[in-house]
């Protein structure tokens, strides 16, 4: 059945138009392939001038993607202490230790309380000690200046408010000297990073044009090189998108070598900054590491190029072309 | 084949490139087009060619009324007609047979059969062994035979000639006609702008002489 029907699909096919149309399809993938391999070959007939080309693309590109990528791995940082953040109690001079443990206890079982923790003042000098530096001027003193502590972690559920209004309620307790909300320096943090990524996108966006405006000069002087082969081409009955196309591949070649480019620029940097990172998240206690683009940040890179490339082709080609007529 | 009613053509500084011309030319006919330059040969050759259009009157090839075909038609419309060109317009970066493969590649031509035809219109003009050269590599006279093939390949059903033996000494120029006019013979309309009244006064085809934009005679056959 089914051989017998595409025995008579192929005897429909011999009649012309059909044949004309699935020829002239052929012939088109056919001039698609070929400008994008002559395309290519012309690119890489001239290496020292297309890697510079891709250099220049693959820098632009690679600059806002880096100040993108370090404010990713500052978010991801930051996200850990969001917002249910600890609230700290400092307590009475004269709340006994006993008398504190039981205060941790209380406040352990509330509902909007997930977690407690109770640093004795001993706790915290030690602490001060090992940590700060200040051990010789720490065993000057004469008595423990620091107070006792709890930390208290809220629910993760309670949003900002929540936690404000438990803060002050905390506050409240007669054995409560201070109750002291981190939050002043995460809201920092925030509009500081919202700030970050407001600059990535002025300097993205205006690289981003930069890179257009260079791709289509770059094509443009192909354009002019190649004047005389473009009129003779439209002598012959080329039209304007046959004309077009080889154009329009160089310009996407342009942009993919520029993407990779910024793909290696990027992995290379954050390799750089590696080590000193964890070194410093060592420092830090902190199971910090560095994330980079991954294999679809590096690819979606290259797309952007690809995208760009074709952009600005486009953008050269549709200024100059159409004035090229054999005259 | 081509006719022209009544086509004036005033170029925007104001200088008259043809006026008031009328000529009809039939279909498989060889027609030579002739007088100083600056008479309006061009001018008439590039109205065929869409490279212009009429200031006045109306040119119509094969039926089809010039002024009705837009822009974008224009590609298709040169697809139909083959050019030669006195300085060849060849590509130089391209060898002996891709320059001939060009219309075809433009026309969406099926590669084997491009092929064939490529090497057909080669041997036609006697240059299949050098289908690897580089045009530059070729003599004046074998650069005009690239050109020709190129214009024939696409089989045209009008041949269009601009002083093709301009730069050719006198046994060169005499082969280039034989080959227009074998050409002829198999049925295409060929039409030829050249002052070489010598040459082609021997040839026994009707001549179209042009002065100064006007029609002075071979206005019918």
């Amino acid at each position: 059945m089914i051989n017998r029907r595409e025995t008579a699909r192929h005897k429909e096919g011999a009649s012309l138009s059909r044949t004309g149309l699935r020829d002239r399809y052929f012939a088109w993938v056919q001039h698609h392939r070929l400008s994008a391999a002559d395309s290519l070959a012309r690119l890489l007939e001239h290496p020292g001038s297309s890697i510079l080309t891709w250099l220049v693309i693959g820098i632009a590109l690679a600059l806002p993607v880096c100040l993108s990528v370090a404010l990713d791995n500052v978010a991801k940082v930051s996200a850990r202490w969001d917002s249910p953040a600890q609230i700290s109690l400092f307590l009475q001079d004269e709340v006994a230790v006993d008398r504190a443990r039981q205060l941790e206890v209380e406040l352990g079982v509330r509902k909007d309380v997930s977690e407690t923790r109770f640093i004795s003042r001993e706790q915290a000098l030690d602490e001060f000690r090992t940590l700060s530096g200040f051990a010789d001027v720490l065993a000057s003193l004469k008595e423990n200046p620091l107070p006792d502590l709890i930390l208290v972690t809220p629910v993760a559920t309670l949003d900002g408010p929540a936690v404000s209004a438990l803060r002050t309620e905390l506050q409240g307790n007669s054995d409560v000297a201070e109750a002291v909300l981190d939050m002043e320096w995460l809201e920092r943090l925030n509009s500081l990073m919202e700030l970050g990524r407001r600059l990535v996108l002025a300097v993205g966006g205006m690289l981003v044009i930069g890179v257009l405006l260079i791709l289509g000069n770059t094509i443009r002087l192909a354009i002019e090189s190649r004047r005389d082969e473009i009129v003779i081409v439209k002598l012959v009955g080329g039209s304007n998108s046959f004309v077009r196309r080889p154009f329009l591949y160089t310009g996407l070649w342009y942009g993919v070598g520029g993407g990779v480019l910024a793909a290696v620029v990027v992995t290379s940097a954050l390799w750089f900054l590696e080590e000193p990172i964890g070194e410093l998240a060592t420092l830090y206690e902190s199971a910090f590491h560095l994330s980079g683009l991954g294999v679809m940040g590096a690819l979606n890179l290259v797309i952007l190029g690809g995208i760009l490339g074709l952009a600005g082709a486009w953008l050269a080609v549709s200024r100059h072309l159409v004035y090229i007529e054999p005259r | 084949m081509i006719t022209f009613d009544r086509v004036s053509k005033r170029y925007e500084e104001g200088h008259d490139a043809l006026r008031e011309v009328s000529v009809h030319i039939n279909r498989d006919e060889l027609v030579f087009l002739t007088g100083h330059s600056g008479a309006g040969k061009s001018t008439l050759l590039r109205l065929i060619m869409l490279m212009d259009r009429p200031s006045r009157g109306q040119v119509t090839i094969d039926g089809q009324d010039l002024a009705l075909v837009r822009a974008r038609s224009i590609p298709q419309h040169r697809r139909n007609i083959g050019v030669v060109f006195q300085n060849h317009q060849l590509l130089f970066d391209r060898t002996v047979f891709d320059n001939v493969a060009l219309p075809l590649i433009i026309a969406g031509c099926e590669h084997r059969e491009a092929g064939r035809r490529v090497r057909a219109a080669l041997d036609k003009v006697g240059l299949l062994n050098r289908e690897r050269a580089m045009p530059i590599t070729l003599s004046g006279g074998e650069q005009q035979r690239v050109g020709i093939a190129r214009a024939v390949v696409g089989k045209p059903k009008i041949l269009l000639a601009d002083e093709p033996t301009g730069n050719l000494d006198p046994a060169l120029s005499a082969e280039i006609m034989d080959l227009f006019e074998e050409f002829n013979q198999v049925g295409v309309t060929v039409l030829i702008a050249s002052h070489d009244l010598v040459l082609i006064s021997r040839l026994h085809h009707r001549i179209i002489t042009l002065r100064e934009g006007s029609l002075v005679s071979g206005s019918v056959s």
